[in-house]
């Protein structure tokens, strides 16, 4: 579903991935794991070309997203991303945070729209909040409806950019608790986090990155259990 | 009460009345097409084409780096030079609060759209919007409550550089007030109302635009 070939980026001289090769298979959820600075977040950016991609090739279904000809916004309806620091339309009310997409990009009418948008609302736990301003909300209802903002779109994958670093601690549980109803009913997800936890529980594969490559990649079980590397043993004995 | 009405303060209203009037038009319409001078040019500002960027830039230097006053002349006695027609003095009035106007906007809309945080951007085109939709439905409507304040300001400060513009004779509030003690030689009385009726529209838009701020801030 997801195909990274010797992925190289730069910024200026600055090379933060430095030949990454990943695949996701469809319904696959993937944690990716790692030091701040590791280019972990950059990865997950180029995986919807937010970030330009200096070489390599970056496959979504099949379509190639360096390939000038290829149509990215297109491609991008069917990646879903949630950002750390949830990026609301602030000038929008949660409905129309929601709908927007839909409407301005599939052509949907405003009814058949904000109907749609019903069970997304239940799915998050927000039917109560559809007509109020982001500004209300707490973090981790703003990150739901960011959630639930992404999904309208009927993405095919969901990246997760570390979508629970910017609330306070007891909120992460009900954004945790969305992610791991989406990843049950088998939406492929590449997760950027910090949540050891979650990555456990929920991730098919663990793969820890670290100075722009990917230094190890296995089930959670055998990197959180017995990891092979010395760097994920000793990133791993400092946030566990 | 009689007297008061023959005095010149009185006498000189009906035709600084009429002079405020051509002022209002001429700041209202040059501030419209400023505007849309100055969002074209404020957006180039930000592009990422070296020419685009290059052709905004000279327009913003020059017309902010020269006086209004070289401006309307240039328009008014330079242009027709080269086009080979007249243009009137309202149009050349409204041209120059217009260019002039609108490399100021300029720079209040770049400010504006490019103090908006990148992440709104980048949601926007994640979920798919083109470049263009980003612009229109998400930074646009943000960074425009940010312009509010500033635009008033341009507002106040283009109204009184209308008042340069009796220098082609334009029937303005000043030159209006010039003709009446040109002919009386009330000055005093002349120039004290011409003051007055600027101050009647500044002084209320002000009070407004700290209103608008105040409720913006929050």
């Amino acid at each position: 579903m997801i195909s990274v070939r010797d992925l190289h980026k730069s910024f200026g001289d600055n090379e933060v991935l430095k030949g990454i090769n990943l695949d996701v298979n469809p319904q696959e959820v993937v944690c990716v794991i790692g030091p701040s600075g590791s280019g972990k977040s950059t990865l997950l950016r180029c995986l919807n070309l937010l970030e330009e991609v200096t070489s390599g090739d970056v496959l979504i279904e099949g379509q190639n997203l360096t390939d000038p000809k290829v149509n990215i916004n297109e491609i991008r309806t069917k990646v879903g991303m949630v950002f750390q620091h949830f990026n609301l339309f602030p000038h929008m009310t949660v409905l129309e945070n929601i709908t927007l997409g839909p409407k301005k990009i599939k052509g949907t009418s405003k009814q058949e729209a904000e109907k749609e948008a019903q069970p997304l609302l239940e799915k998050v736990g927000l039917s109560d909040k559809a007509n109020v301003y982001p500004e209300s909300l707490s973090g981790g209802q703003k990150q739901r409806v960011a959630i639930a903002r992404s999904l309208a779109m009927n993405p095919k994958i969901m990246l997760f950019d570390e979508p629970t670093s910017a609330l306070d601690p007891e909120l992460v549980g009900d954004v945790l608790e969305v992610m791991k109803d989406l990843a049950k009913e088998g939406m492929t997800m590449v997760v950027v986090t910090h949540e050891m936890g979650f990555a456990r529980e929920v991730g098919d594969r663990v793969i820890f990155m670290d100075e722009g490559i990917i230094m190890e990649e296995n089930t959670p079980e055998k990197i959180f259990g017995a990891p092979d590397n010395p760097r994920t043993r000793e990133f791993l004995s400092k946030v566990l | 009460m009689d007297a008061f009405m023959e005095t010149h303060y009185m006498r000189v209203m009906p035709f600084l009345l009429e002079g405020l009037v051509y002022t209002l038009i001429i700041t209202g319409v040059g501030l419209f097409f400023g505007f849309i001078l100055g969002a074209i040019f404020g957006l180039a500002r930000l592009s990422k084409s070296k020419i685009i960027y290059g052709i905004a830039t000279i327009y913003v230097e020059v017309l902010r780096g020269t006086p209004i006053l070289a401006q309307i002349l240039f328009i008014y006695f330079g242009l027709p030079d080269v086009l080979g027609f007249n243009i009137d003095k309202i149009t050349a009035s409204i041209i120059a609060i217009a260019v002039n106007a609108g490399a100021y906007i300029a720079e209040i809309v770049r400010g504006a759209v490019y103090s908006i945080d990148k992440g709104q951007s980048e949601a926007g085109r994640s979920i798919g919007l083109t470049r263009g939709q980003t612009m229109r439905y998400i930074i646009w409507p943000q960074a425009f409550k940010r312009m509010i304040p500033p635009l008033g300001n341009q507002f106040v400060i283009s109204l009184k550089d209308t008042s340069l513009f009796s220098v082609i004779a334009v029937g303005e509030l000043t030159y209006m007030g010039q003709q009446y003690y040109g002919l009386t030689f009330a000055a005093f009385e002349a120039l004290t109302m011409v003051c007055l009726l600027y101050l009647a529209i500044t002084v209320p838009a002000s009070i407004y635009l700290r209103r608008v701020e105040r409720r913006l801030d929050v």
